[in-house]
């Protein structure tokens, strides 16, 4: 055990910092749900592409700097400390690229992954189905074999980021025989194909967040299977793994937000406090420690050739309460204002972004697979609890 | 930057695992509390046979040299098996405060002797700090480390008074201590006494937090065991979500609690007098870990786990008392609290592990 940073890491820390310092917008970009703002965050991507800062762990042929994971995180820090807008593609970079990596053949990283790192195409991702929430293995959306195509029909919903993204990736069923997680693969579908609508679904805070994508008839060639057919099962759970265990949501998010709470909280003036914010205060700014020291910890054991295991349930648990938490004890600091949309300078300067941020912690419980799913995981997977 | 313990270090928990397994059983827990020493010499031979008199003893004092991080996964092992004698305190806490005294070439001609005899398992001393209104096991101890003020005074038990108290735990075995201070016991004072009963305080809620890591996995052990057992309507208990949340939320604390722990024997190894809020945060979240692992273990056992025959309450009442010694939540949350606000706390994602490093990690007050 050796919680010192290198030299390189210490060099790698300041290079990052310096050139966020100079390319960081000055001012926050519009929401990445509104039409300018999804632009502004793609011109954003483009901009990190070209420092080749887009995905700083992949090789560089890829755009990336080969970093390991514990630059990863030290890059995440520096990012969140500059205040750096959130990552549109984040579908794209964080979870189909290192899945695209682990399962795509040379043609298929080609083809994507350098797309993915510029910016030029971002990525939603379509599991769910109306009838195929918790229960991801009733998937009903069908994508038949044609030749050297498939044709997919049914539908796709709660797809983050469909409405104004380019690609979308998910679990399709191409053995109409199959039932359960057999006879599933993953395909990629490019948005603007012949034959597909997409719904948009206004989120809590009225914003198109997420997407209902209607298939009619699409066709995609065979190429952008991923991985075998039927293999699209063990896929996704390689994916869903990596967005629970590590990269979805890095500590520095919840760092910085504790950090900003800590803030709002010396800067209370004389209001009278719930007596339990001080104590909730006190467990965000820890709870987001812990889930960094946890994270170094796993970074470590990966980059020492381990392997992440069922406990990477427990994560998801972890930051989705921590979320929630932090933001209600920021609602609880701002009282009777919190319920204010800040619009004028000075609202948003005094209330800042927790109504909306406290708004999207209600979500983090759900996506990604609920907590109660989690929790069944972790009782059977990783402590052996007995499953019937 | 390598936040993983070694082969080594490992091992060796595992070696110490297997061996209090065989050794330290319920029933042997059991039939301690009927003796008037509450110990099990034999095991404590075997204990000491794995180094933990001379573990945490640097090498130019005939120890061997190892630190905090080694041994914090041996304090979780023992906790895990919930072992009642105080070796953990003995070798975490004690013997680094003699070895402290020695460093700073404090002390009088008996704090070689007594360290001697802690390193060969022939002597026992237990350490009354003021946060402590209580001494485990101090009337089998042969010296008590004890504080008048900010002195610290090494005085044989003999020249003591002890007044028993019965502990929830049965296990423990409490005395609260009085002592006439004279020079003849003092071996520090004035700020060099002050500063060791901070490292003492310090090492004494690592001590208490690695052990309720420890205890936490041991009801959860026990936890699985009994939901895959015990049947009900036809089925194991375990089946139902209802039972499985309430192991799964202990363990998610857990998970989180260990990196916190090991980050904070880390930061007393390496930076001793910088290592408060770590400290503090370790013990904290052990402390709330284990409190919840307690309350939810005792409702998975349905009445069973009310009972005295059920072994649940070894450990469920270790972590009654663990939680609340070397700093209750009380003290622990003020001192971090105290930290939080400071004008120049370095918050934030940069400074996971301090400034430049986790030495500087803390601006020292
Ligand atoms: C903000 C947001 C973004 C999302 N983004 C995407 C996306 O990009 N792509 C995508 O495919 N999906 C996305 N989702 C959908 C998400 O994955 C699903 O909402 C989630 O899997 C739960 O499915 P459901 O909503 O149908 O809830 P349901 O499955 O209907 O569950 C409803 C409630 O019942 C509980 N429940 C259900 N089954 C069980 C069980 N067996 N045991 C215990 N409790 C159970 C659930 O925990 C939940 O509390 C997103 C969701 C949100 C909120």
């Amino acid at each position: 055990m050796d919680l010192n940073y290198t030299e390189a890491q210490h060099a790698f820390r300041a290079e990052i910092r310096e050139w966020l310092a100079v390319n960081v917008p000055r001012t926050p970009l519009a929401s990445f749900d509104t039409k300018e703002g999804f632009a502004a965050h793609r011109e954003w991507e483009r901009t990190l592409a070209k420092g080749n800062w887009g995905m700083v762990t992949w090789p560089e042929v890829y755009g990336g700097r080969g970093c390991d994971l514990i630059e990863w995180l030290i890059f995440e820090e520096e990012y969140y400390r500059a205040g750096a807008p959130l990552r549109v593609n984040q579908n794209g970079i964080f979870l189909l690229g290192p899945t695209l990596m682990e399962y795509g053949t040379e043609e298929q990283k080609a083809r994507f992954i350098p797309a993915m790192a510029s910016g030029d195409e971002i990525w939603a991702q379509g599991w769910s189905e109306p009838n195929a929430g918790s229960d991801m293995a009733a998937i009903r959306c069908r994508a038949d074999r044609d030749g050297d195509e498939f044709v997919i029909n049914g539908q796709k919903i709660w797809s983050t980021r469909a409405v104004y993204a380019d690609w979308v990736f998910g679990l399709f069923r191409t053995d109409p025989a199959s039932e359960r997680h057999r006879g599933l693969s993953k395909i990629l579908v490019p948005l603007n194909a012949a034959g597909i609508t997409v719904r948009p679904i206004a989120q809590l805070n009225g914003l198109p967040g997420f997407a209902e994508i209607f298939f009619d008839d699409v066709r995609v060639p065979a190429f952008n299977m991923l991985g075998g057919e039927g293999e699209g099962w063990n896929i996704a759970m390689a994916t869903a793994g990596f967005e629970r265990g590590l990269m979805l949501r890095s500590p520095a998010r919840f760092q910085q937000a504790a950090r900003r709470l800590v803030d709002l909280y010396r800067d209370r003036g004389n209001d009278i406090l719930d007596p339990s914010i001080e104590d909730a205060v006190l467990r965000c700014y820890m709870d987001a420690e812990a889930y960094a020291l946890s994270t170094y910890q796993t970074a470590s054991k990966l980059t020492r050739g381990g392997s992440i295991g069922p406990e990477a349930s427990c994560n998801k648990i972890f930051w989705s309460e921590m979320d929630i938490l932090i933001h209600e004890t920021a609602m609880k600091l701002l009282g009777a204002r919190a319920e204010i949309e800040p619009e004028t300078a000075t609202e948003i300067t005094e209330l800042g972004s927790w109504l909306d941020g406290f708004m999207f912690a209600q979500s983090g419980p759900i996506y990604a697979g609920t907590n109660e799913i989690q929790r069944n995981i972790i009782a059977e997977r990783m402590l052996g609890m007995p499953r019937k | 930057m390598d936040f993983t313990f070694s082969d080594d270090q490992l091992s060796f928990r595992d070696a110490l695992h297997a061996m209090l397994v065989g050794e330290v059983t319920t029933d042997r827990i059991r039939s301690r509390w009927d003796t008037d020493s509450g110990t099990d010499e034999a095991l404590l031979q075997q204990i000491q046979a794995f180094g933990f008199g001379s573990m945490l003893v640097p090498e130019s004092l005939d120890g061997l040299g190892l630190d905090l991080v080694d041994f914090v996964l041996l304090a979780e092992a023992c906790g895990r098996a919930a072992l009642p004698e105080p070796v953990v305190e003995s070798a975490m806490v004690v013997t680094p405060l003699l070895v402290d005294v020695l460093d700073r070439g404090l002390g009088n001609g008996f704090v070689q002797e007594v360290l001697d005899g802690l390193i060969a398992g022939t002597t026992s001393v237990a350490v009354a700090h003021p946060i402590n209104p209580c001494v485990n096991f101090a009337h089998r101890a042969d010296w008590l480390l004890l504080e008048h003020g900010d002195e610290l005074h090494l005085i044989h038990r003999d020249s003591t008074t002890l007044k028993s108290h019965k502990s929830v735990d049965p296990s423990r075995r409490l005395a609260s201590v009085t002592f006439d201070p004279s020079s003849d016991t003092q071996i520090a004072n004035g700020e060099a006494g002050a500063k060791l009963w901070r490292a003492t305080l310090n090492r004494g809620a690592l001590a208490s937090a690695a052990q309720l890591l420890g205890l936490t996995q041991g009801i959860i052990d026990q936890c699985i065991q009994y939901s895959t057992d015990r049947h009900q309507f036809g089925r194991a208990i375990g089946v139902n979500q209802a039972v499985k949340h309430l192991m799964a939320d202990v363990a998610v604390q857990l998970e989180y609690v260990k990196p916190v722990v090991y980050r904070a024997a880390y930061t007393a190894a390496v930076s001793p007098d910088r290592a408060d809020f770590a400290v503090s945060h370790a013990k904290i979240a052990a402390a709330r870990a284990a409190m919840l692992a307690a309350r939810n273990s005792i409702q998975l056992h349905g009445a069973m786990g009310y009972t005295w025959e059920c072994d649940l309450q070894i450990w469920v009442k270790r972590c009654w008392a663990l939680a609340r010694e070397w700093g209750d939540d009380g003290f622990h949350k003020n001192r971090m609290h105290e930290w939080l606000l400071r004008p120049n706390a370095l918050l934030g994602p940069e400074f996971t592990f301090g400034r430049r490093s986790i030495t500087d990690s803390v601006d020292v007050a």
